[in-house]
């Protein structure tokens, strides 16, 4: 039963999730990021307030946030196939990954970079420090701590959310799971890459807690 | 004279959702260079919303702000921050960068004004020492006390070599003893750079202490301003009266409505000692030129601006014309005299 080539396989799709996660997490980053400190930046509360620009984003970020995965996996398949050429595998559903994760990430960057102490950035303010160095040598600064426990939270999220999109072929260790335990029974192997996935996630957790804890100044 | 900081007719309206708020109305100051000018007045009266007004970071609904000669409300955003870069702020709660060392810090508005990192820190290591933090420069914020907070507060606002500093309740967080030490920092700075400061207290203690001129503002309303010297003297408002006289405190309160009924229909005065006439017996000498005893209802010598000064509650004779020759007594040794009944109000 655990075959060299089942290894084989199990070791491919533990490579893909990754491959998917972790592309898909920077991807998500590069459009939710600069979304997210738009979000906060242009919020009524926010150092440059602007109704038009924050209530288009919001609105946006609601529409994609309520859509479920699998649904919106189909609905942008058009723009998969224009992008990477095909409509499953692991490449193709990076794309799919990508805009679920973006406007989730937008989200918790938004939430981060509004809780940075107000009076330091009137601080940074009353030296003359513009909306961009604000932004940059204030904000992101301050937010870093909360900004990686968010990232943290993102990475599992995606992880789980490459898994579903095994539904329909999109390689990983999810696809695994789909292929051999719901359409051949066999359940072991589907344990098996359900063990695989917590331990990824355990894996990114610890990583990402110890890594935001130590970069953190406020304690001691 | 046109002052470093001239601000006229300032009115600041606040649009909220339960309607239209007044925090300030048409505010009038003049502060000269090198003055250490203390805004004073109770919570809510308006003092940080007219601080954020001298540096527009609050924008005023009316009236103008302007820096040596030069209307902040007629600037470009950019003329604006660069005029802000040399109007240095320091506030209650510190505003540090908790993620950034104590040195990184003092850096920072020199970094946003594109100074290279080498000259910064130079300059930063310069200014740890003026502020007396040198041993600190790598610590974080969370690991330096209220004090040492404000310390390096102030070392990163004289940074950008600001020519006026504008403090909202900087001493308002700490404990008596560390609030001396910085309001000293704080003296020293303007003796020393001739740094115009502007100090922003609900404190009369602090106004005492170290500055030389006062506004009160009380409901968004500038009631009083002059010299701490002679608003001490001669306070005209109510609010100021009661700022000087009874101070805060319960026990103060306690202590006037004693004295008012110790008062009731007796001729009381009060006298203003100045300069260093505290220090002459002219009590003493009166009693003994007289022969007649007076009565010490109140006494209390405090110190502004650097020269001991105090002020007693005096009761005298019943004889009147005893009063009258007393009272002249006490002027002619340059006392400043009033009658004192129904003055604690
Ligand atoms: N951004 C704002 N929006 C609405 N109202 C405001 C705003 N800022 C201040 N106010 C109101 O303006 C008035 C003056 O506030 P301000 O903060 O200037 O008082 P303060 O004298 O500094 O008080 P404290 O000693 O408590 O700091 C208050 O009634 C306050 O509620
Ligand atoms: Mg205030």
């Amino acid at each position: 039963m655990w075959t060299k080539e089942i290894m084989m396989i199990l070791l491919e799709g533990v490579g893909n999730t990754l491959y998917m996660t972790l592309v898909s997490t920077f991807f998500g980053y590069l459009l939710g990021l600069p979304m997210g400190i738009t979000l906060a930046v242009t919020d009524k509360n926010g150092i440059r307030p602007n109704r038009i620009i924050y209530k288009i984003l919001d609105v946006t970020a609601n529409i994609v946030r309520s859509i479920p995965f699998l649904i919106l996996l189909i609905l942008i398949m058009p723009l998969t196939l224009l992008i990477v050429g095909k409509t499953y595998g692991p490449s193709a559903t990076i794309v799919s990954l990508t805009f679920a994760a973006a406007p989730f990430i937008a989200r918790m960057v938004e939430s981060s970079i509004n809780e940075v102490d107000k009076g330091v950035i009137e601080a940074a303010q009353s030296m003359g420090a513009g909306t961009f160095t604000i932004i940059w040598r204030v904000m992101l600064v301050e937010a870093r701590t909360s900004i990686l426990v968010g990232a943290t939270i993102a990475i599992g999220t995606i992880l789980g959310y490459s898994a579903m999109a095994g539904v329909i072929g999109g390689g990983g260790l999810g696809d695994i799971a789909i292929r051999y335990g719901y359409y051949r029974y066999q359940t072991d192997i589907m344990f098996a890459t359900v063990i695989l996935l917590v331990v990824l996630v355990q894996v990114f957790q610890t990583i990402g807690m110890k890594l935001s804890g130590r970069l953190d100044k406020r304690k001691r | 004279m046109a002052g470093i900081i001239e601000v006229q007719n300032l009115t600041k309206v606040f649009e909220t959702k339960e309607g239209e708020v007044e925090a300030l109305q048409d505010i009038n100051l003049s502060i000269q260079a090198g003055d250490i000018y203390g805004i004073i007045g109770m919570s809510g009266a308006g003092k940080s919303t007219l601080v954020r007004c001298l540096n527009f970071l609050e924008r005023p609904t009316e009236g103008t702000v302007e820096i040596e000669g030069r209307d902040l409300g007629a600037m470009t955003e950019m003329e604006l921050r660069w005029q802000r870069s040399q109007i240095a702020m320091i506030f209650q709660h510190f505003n540090l960068l908790m993620q950034k060392n104590v040195i990184d810090n003092i850096c920072f508005p020199l970094v946003i004004a594109g100074m290279k990192k080498k000259e910064a820190r130079a300059k930063a290591e310069e200014l740890l020492h003026i502020v007396g933090m040198e041993e600190k420069a790598r610590a974080y914020p969370s690991q330096l006390s209220g004090g040492q907070k404000q310390r390096v507060a102030i070392a990163r606002a004289l940074a950008g070599s600001p020519k006026i500093l504008l403090c909202d309740e900087a001493t308002s967080a700490l404990d008596p003893q560390t609030t001396q030490s910085i309001l000293s920092l704080l003296k020293e700075i303007n003796t020393k750079y001739g740094i115009t400061i502007v100090i922003i207290t609900h404190e009369m203690a602090v106004v005492r202490e170290i500055c030389s001129h006062v506004a009160i503002i009380s409901k968004g309303h500038l009631v009083e301003q002059g010299r701490v010297f002679d608003i001490f003297s001669h306070p005209q408002t109510k609010e100021a009266k009661k700022l000087i006289i009874g101070g805060n405190e319960e026990a103060n309160l306690n202590l006037e409505s004693r004295q008012r009924e110790q008062m009731k229909g007796k001729s009381c005065i009060r006298i203003v000692f100045s300069s260093n006439s505290s220090f002459e017996p002219v009590i003493a000498n009166m009693v003994l030129k007289f022969g007649q005893p007076v009565n010490i209802l109140k006494a209390d010598t405090k110190n502004v601006e650097g020269i001991a000064r105090g002020e007693m509650i005096l009761q005298l004779p019943e004889d009147e014309q005893m009063q009258e020759s007393m009272k002249e007594y006490l002027k002619e040794r340059g006392l400043a005299v009033e009658e004192a009944e129904g003055y604690v109000d």
